[in-house]
């Protein structure tokens, strides 16, 4: 091994400390890229792969009843390749033992012939059985065989053979668990948006006896259709609009609107942006970490450089040797990154498992990525080295080689502001802090950057609390909410606020609509509120609430600018349940939320506009302590109710799937900018005492204690830190800004909300990494050599 | 006859101005040196004299403001970086007041500092021996003395042969006693070896050793002496 490479194993292990640091850092950076962007890949895989392989459909529509002869005239659409109809029906579900309300999505399955389109993927059926095409038809006590879904089956727990019973055509039916499955059109299972692996279930039954126990015998009322190579979506959802429109259809749409594909597209395009936005933050910090740690090493090393200048290495050798220092650490850092990437991402697959179902869903780490990370990693390294580097190596050896001038201090600022109580040390401390104001300010910016981090990395935990408390403590304020099957007289709030335990009760009427405006559509639901809500309110970012008191719409600010509207403008109402209807209402208000593309109207202006009577389709409930499982099991016996939904439920629901997920991704951020913290300090630290342990030792030899001379350094580490502080809260802020900014989308907007605990925390950390660093360097100035520092000149 | 021979090192009216800061330092003033193969020349002067600047341009360290340079036909006085290291590299060994060591390389390790990157050097182990070091071969610079420091930086010098050893005050981080041991190594090895060498140093009592003494003073040569008969170092006495 030649001189020079066993200098650089020396040199490593002597600062191996620093080393670790900084390889910490550049594996914070990347481990969180490859973590997001491995976890987005492997989702991406296995979507496409589940949509391939069952054969995901392309447009999809509903219809009240259609004759199977209409099949036909559905296939000589143009553009449509095939087509597939099924009966389906949303029913309640009981189960024994469990009081919160379940909704299950029956689907009828042909026993002749396999899907051609949202194909079922069986789990665990029965060993060495061959599933057949269809779960097979009532068993002989009229128990319908089932294949449930495999996120209720696990949330539940159910086993083979265990039995539910569903509310079908008004009679309970049994169902018998016959198989574990999972299709590409259930990837999500939730409802409204919200991921629900309890309260929502499907449930694969034999089409002739689903047809028979819902007298659908020769019709049906779902309809798959698979697109023509090149066939434009919107004109075959045209076409099947019209012909379906006679059987009750509503507007057929895409896979954009399909829950689950819309659920899990949404999820990987924010992780993208989340996954390339936050590690390209940390890269940067690294790469500017990597700046100013390299600049001030290779400083240090300034004589050893001019002695092999003199001895006769070149300026591309002595380059090459830091380079090669630089690169043993990141490679390191990378590795670990990787490494760590890899395990990390594995977890978060993990968490996405349980959200999304896929019969294969396999880790992939793709060779690209790798190779992106590789480049990212000589990139930051190279940004943060070469210069620092070259600056050193084109010094004049005879210049190098003398130490470098006493620096021409002068008095600080303070001082000639009038301030002269500064002591000594304190003098000192400022002065040098001034004379180099340049690397003063790295030292502080890196500080700060690693602040901000800290910040960004905990502010979903904020924004995630500020969306739960928003959602259900200002906008719901029931306890219990109830849907009805169909649009039902409002007398039925009477009959709610009759049963014992109820307090109070508020209507709502829910109608799917297309929102015109020129060429412009946008289908969504009115939601009709109380026209002063107390119970569902209408609430913005804010927290302020917004009343639908007006004639017209409040709309979503999002849905207004995607409309083109303004507050005062008319839009066209196409009403797509119930016969065919258009109307004309004005924009009331825009309101700034959080989640969704929401259009709100006062239920009584909605009726009125409607003109069909005094309707309602869904009630909310204000509950007296202690009543609320016998006010779901009275609203089970309730014929019209389509289900009950509890708050508390709910809000479980959301705090142990998204919100929990959002949490370790923040918590696992946040370790990650926490390391980043200690590596900036830390190496600031270290670098401070080998660039003035010659002085340091100096002072003592000139009596100065041990106290007075760490007071010095760690002074200068402490002013860094302080100034470094407000300078980082301001610059999470921006960043957290910045990153909300990207997120946006039309779905969905992060609040910038940052708790006082965020800034504290961050705060702390870096607080914590200074005291930590403090007590390492003093115990190496309580060692420093006296006589050493004498006789060399370091 | 020495003399007749073409000088190893030739400078004309060197000259060497420092920019610090708004003022202009002249470091050195007017030099011209010619430097006969094989000589032992001692530059004696105060500290301020410019003696280290002379050093720093004859070996290449640095170029001058003004004046020419020449090692042997090579014009050095313009020459760029890569020829300068190419130079330092080929013909010139160091040594320096502070050894310069790299503190995480062994005796032996700092000597193979220039075997890794000369073209004939001797052998590292004969190098570490000539300066009486072979049984602390495998020591880190902390663990040695200021005088055994300075030997292998001799040594590290000298292991490339090369054509011109300079000095820079090698005895003046040094006890009287360790500083005579040191001046006899470089005497001794310049001898075998063959080089030209030239010491710079502040004190006087070293000049005895030399062929040839110039003092230097406010950057110019002020005086110039050839020594009849030269001490050995070993005679030496401040």
């Amino acid at each position: 091994m030649k001189a020079l490479d066993r200098k650089l194993l020396r040199d490593l292990r002597l600062m191996w400390s620093q080393a670790l640091t900084i390889a910490l850092v550049v594996a914070s950076g990347i481990a969180g890229f490859v973590t997001t962007l491995s976890a987005i890949d492997s989702l991406e895989a296995a979507r496409d792969h589940f949509y391939a392989s069952g054969r995901f459909a392309d447009v999809f529509a509903r219809v009240k009843r259609a004759p199977d002869a209409l099949q036909a005239r559905l296939r000589a659409v143009p553009g449509v390749a095939d087509v597939q109809t099924t009966t389906e029906l949303a029913v309640r579900i009981q189960r024994a033992g469990v009081e919160d309300p379940i909704i299950g999505q029956l689907i009828g399955l042909p026993s002749d012939q396999r899907l051609r389109m949202n194909r079922v993927t069986l789990r665990g059926s029965r060993l060495g059985a061959e599933p057949g095409f269809s779960p097979g038809g009532p068993l002989p006590d009229g128990a319908l065989p089932a294949w449930v879904s495999a996120s209720f089956a696990d949330a539940h727990g159910l086993q083979m053979g265990d039995r539910l019973s569903a509310l079908i055509n008004g009679k309970q039916r049994a169902l018998h668990v016959a198989g574990v499955a999972m299709s590409p059109e259930y990837i999500f299972a939730g409802l409204w948006g919200m991921p629900d692996q309890r309260g929502f279930g499907v449930f694969w039954i034999d089409a002739t006896a689903l047809d028979a126990a819902l007298d659908m015998t020769g019709a049906f009322n779902h309809i798959a259709v698979k697109l023509a190579p090149g066939a434009r979506e919107a004109a075959v959802i045209d076409g099947l609009t019209r012909l379906l429109a006679p059987y009750g259809g509503r507007t057929a749409h895409g896979r954009a609107e399909q829950t689950s594909h819309a659920m899990l597209d949404n999820e990987i395009a924010e992780q993208r942006v989340l996954g390339s936005l936050m590690p390209g933050i940390f890269l940067a910090v690294a790469a500017f970490l990597l700046h100013v740690v390299v600049t001030r090493l290779v400083g240090t090393q300034r004589e050893q450089i001019a002695a092999l200048k003199a001895l006769g290495y070149g300026n591309g050798a002595v380059r090459l040797h830091y380079l090669k220092l630089v690169g043993v650490i990141v490679a390191a850092g990378l590795l670990l990154g990787l490494v760590l990437g890899k395990w990390l991402g594995l977890g978060l697959m993990g968490l996405y498992a349980e959200f999304f179902r896929f019969p294969q869903f396999t880790h992939v780490l793709s060779p690209s990525l790798v190779v992106l990370a590789v480049g990212l990693t000589v990139g930051t390294a190279l940004a943060g080295t070469w210069q620092a580097i070259a600056e050193t190596v084109r010094l004049a050896p005879a210049e190098a080689m003398r130490p470098p001038a006493p620096g021409r201090y002068r008095r600080t600022l303070l001082e000639r502001w009038g301030v002269t109580r500064i002591g000594t040390v304190g003098r000192m401390v400022l002065r040098q802090l001034e004379r180099r104001p340049w690397r003063s300010g790295l030292a502080v910016a890196g500080i700060a950057a690693s602040v901000a981090i800290v910040v960004l990395g905990n502010f979903f935990r904020d924004a995630i609390d500020h969306i739960v408390d928003t959602q259900f403590t200002l906008a719901m304020r029931n306890d219990v909410a109830v849907w009805t099957l169909e649009p039902t007289a409002d007398r039925a709030a009477g009959e709610l606020g009759r049963l014992p335990g109820v307090l109070q009760v508020e209507s709502s009427r829910f109608v799917d609509a297309t929102l015109v405006r020129g060429h412009r559509r946008e289908r969504t639901q009115i939601r009709g509120y109380a026209t002063h809500p107390l119970l569902y309110r209408i609430v913005d970012v804010d927290g302020r609430s917004i009343d639908p008191d007006g004639p017209g719409l409040v709309l979503t600010d999002r849905l207004a600018d995607k409309l083109g509207v303004r507050v005062g403008d008319v839009l066209t109402v196409e009403i797509l349940e119930g016969r065919p209807r258009t109307l004309q209402l004005p924009v009331d208000a825009t309101v700034k939320e959080m989640m969704g593309l929401n259009a709100y109207m006062g239920r009584e202006a909605l009726n009125r506009a409607l003109g069909d009577g005094d309707l309602s389709t869904g009630f909310v409930m204000v509950l007296a302590r202690g009543s609320e499982a016998g006010i779901l099991a009275a609203t089970r016996q309730m014929p019209r109710a389509a289900g009950a939904f509890s708050k508390a439920s709910m809000l479980r629901n959301m705090q142990e799937v998204s919100a929990r997920n959002i949490r370790i991704m923040s918590t696992v951020l946040t370790v990650f900018a926490a390391v980043i913290a200690v590596g900036v300090v830390y190496n600031n630290a270290r670098i401070a005492l080998s660039e003035r342990a010659w002085e340091l030792a100096s002072l003592r030899v000139l009596g100065f204690t041990r106290a007075e001379v760490s007071g010095l350094l760690l002074g200068e580490l402490a002013i860094v830190i302080v100034v470094a502080l407000p300078l980082g809260m301001v610059m999470g802020w921006a960043l957290v800004h910045m990153l909300v900014g990207a997120l946006k989308s039309d779905q969905f907007f992060f609040p910038v909300v940052i708790q006082p605990r965020t800034f504290a925390m961050a705060a702390l950390v870096v607080l914590a990494a200074g005291v930590a660093s403090a007590l390492v360097v003093r115990r190496r100035i309580d060692r420093l050599d006296m006589v050493s520092a004498l006789k060399t000149r370091e | 006859m020495l003399c007749m021979d073409a000088p190893v090192l030739n400078a004309r009216h060197l000259r060497k101005v420092y920019r610090t800061g708004e003022v202009d330092v002249v470091a050195l003033a007017d030099v011209s040196l010619a430097v006969q193969a094989g000589e032992l020349i001692v530059l004696l002067g105060a500290s301020g004299s410019g003696k280290s600047t002379l050093l720093n341009i004859l070996g290449g360290l640095d170029v001058p403001s003004s004046g020419t340079l020449h090692f042997r036909d090579q014009l050095l006085s313009n020459a760029d970086e890569a020829a300068l290291t190419a130079y330092r590299r080929e013909h010139v060994g160091f040594v320096f007041q502070f050894y310069n060591l790299i503190p995480s390389l062994t005796v032996r390790e700092n000597v193979a500092l220039v075997t890794d990157i000369a073209s004939a050097p001797m052998d590292v182990d004969e190098a570490v021996a000539m300066v009486g070091l072979g049984p602390r071969r495998d020591h880190f610079p902390a663990q040695l003395s200021g005088g055994e420091q300075q030997r292998v930086a001799i040594a590290r010098a000298v292991v490339k042969r090369p054509d011109l050893l300079l000095c820079d005050e090698p005895t003046g981080a040094l006890d009287v006693q360790t500083g005579r041991l040191v001046l006899e190594v470089i005497e001794r090895i310049s001898r075998e070896v063959g080089t030209t060498t030239v010491v710079i140093t502040h004190n006087a009592a070293i000049a005895g050793m030399a062929d040839r003494v110039l003092q230097l003073g406010d950057g110019q040569v002020v005086q110039e002496q050839r020594n009849a008969c030269k001490v050995s170092p070993a005679d030496l006495a401040w």
